[in-house]
């Protein structure tokens, strides 16, 4: 019973969590905030072209 | 899921999609150089820059500033004078043929030697045709709350693209893209992948622009109630005849707000203020509350302090969600994040606009295979799911 719902929604939630601590991040301060910001962020677009382009 | 609860979710997912997929095209198109137009107003030599000088050089007094820029246009009446975060040597100073008018001037001067620099506009430009573009399609409120509505249906789209994505993805894993299977599987596999790693970046610029589309009825309703109460004992007051120092007023206003700094002054009867007041809007200084703006009221002949309060909830709403929509709070790494998620919105509008063409093509070709093979289509979720979508399109 959990395990096809982890299978379908881990990724995905993950990558909402990340992309809400990047956008809040860079909100509170500069220097470490925005690297943060950046990584967090950045993980959704560098997933998404990942399997975008994968050839299998 | 129930077949039944996919095709009703499919179908506000086509309808909400399908209305709005237009304008979402044309605001991320437009949207795309508004990230970077600091740089491109740079590149196009629109930028103001203040000459350097020692950091310590003497400020000049605000009402020789605000009078230089009036000497440009003396038939005019100041409406804003404001000064950007990382700014401080330059002052914007707003004219107007009144303190509404939407085809004001805007003037910069530097703080130092009260020197005017240059007039930046925003119309005739190529950036100024994006800005409509993107925020009122030149029609004013009119334009805004139609963006807003679509911006609604977005969030919509969004909504139940999530529902979706249970019962498309069930057989699936992360990421799968079935390349093989003819372009149509290609696409929907991609507008999936695609659709769902930008989620919540997605829904959240997609809000924060709604709310940005709101900012004129809630400053409106801010007006109507806080700023009325503020100014109640002045209602039945003829407007000031003369108005009062503007470099006093401030001063009385910082000593009213410790610790924070200046962000822009409404002159008297603008949106922002009354008809007697200078609405000085204080800012805090770290990088959150540089965001935030504390209204502090100056009587406009006398210069005294009359009333200042927090910002009621909706306009920090505001306020927080405009950076939250530019991208403009973390360096250039988030304008580029920024960039590539706005064309992968691009690669998801689209691929949903092809998907919802081609419709009527899948349906064929199932029905074909399945007469093909003699049996009747297996009811997998997947199965149930895909002509949800098309069977809906064929009847509408």
């Amino acid at each position: 019973m959990i395990r096809p719902l982890l299978k379908l929604w881990a990724a995905p939630v993950l990558l909402a969590v990340l992309t809400i601590v990047g956008l809040l991040s860079a909100l509170l301060g500069d220097g470490r905030w925005n690297a943060l910001s950046a990584f967090a962020l950045g993980t959704p677009v560098a997933v998404g072209t990942w399997f975008g382009l994968r050839r299998n | 899921m129930t077949p039944i609860t996919i095709r009703r979710w499919a179908w506000i997912h086509k309808w909400s999609s399908l209305v709005c997929t237009a304008f979402m095209l044309l605001l991320c198109l437009t949207g795309l150089p508004l990230i970077y137009h600091h740089e491109i107003d740079g590149l196009l030599g629109n930028g103001v820059q203040a000459p350097q000088m020692a950091p310590d050089a003497p400020r000049a007094d605000l009402d020789r500033v605000i009078a230089a820029g009036r000497a440009m246009y003396p038939n005019k009446m100041a409406m804003y004078v404001s000064q950007d975060v990382g700014e401080p040597d330059i002052w914007n100073l707003t004219l107007g043929d009144n303190p509404t008018d939407a085809s004001y001037k805007s003037i910069a001067i530097d703080a130092r030697t009260a020197q005017v620099l240059a007039q930046p506009s925003l119309e005739g430009g190529l950036m100024g045709v994006m800005y409509h573009l993107h925020v009122d399609l030149y029609a004013g409120l009119w334009g805004k709350l139609l963006l807003g509505a679509m911006g609604l249906l977005l969030l919509t789209a969004i909504v139940s693209g999530l529902v979706l994505y249970a019962p498309f993805m069930r057989k699936l894993d992360f990421g799968d893209v079935r390349r093989t299977r003819g372009p149509r599987l290609k696409w929907l596999d991609l507008h999936n992948l695609l659709g769902i790693v930008t989620l919540a970046w997605a829904l959240v610029v997609g809000l924060t622009g709604v709310i940005n589309t709101w900012a004129e009825p809630l400053l409106g309703y801010w007006q109507f109630t806080e700023m009325a109460e503020m100014t109640a004992p002045y209602k039945n007051l003829p407007p000031p005849m003369h108005l009062g120092s503007m470099q006093a007023s401030l001063a009385h206003a910082v000593a009213a707000a410790p610790g924070m700094k200046i962000g822009f002054v409404a002159f008297p009867g603008t949106p922002f203020t009354s008809t007697h007041h200078y609405g000085i809007f204080m800012r805090g200084d770290s990088k959150l509350t540089s965001r935030l703006y504390r209204p502090v009221l100056v009587d406009a002949q006398t210069t005294q302090v009359t009333a200042q309060r927090a910002l009621p909830w909706y306009l920090t709403a505001l306020l927080i969600s405009q950076p939250l929509h530019f991208g403009d709070y973390g360096g250039s790494p988030m304008k580029l994040i920024w960039s590539l998620l706005d064309l992968a919105t691009i690669i998801v509008l689209g691929s949903g606009l092809y998907l919802w063409l081609k419709r009527g093509g899948a349906v064929k070709t199932e029905m074909k295979r399945s007469a093909a093979n003699g049996a009747a289509v297996t009811a997998t979720v997947e199965g149930s799911a895909a002509p949800a979508l098309t069977a809906q399109g064929g009847e509408a």
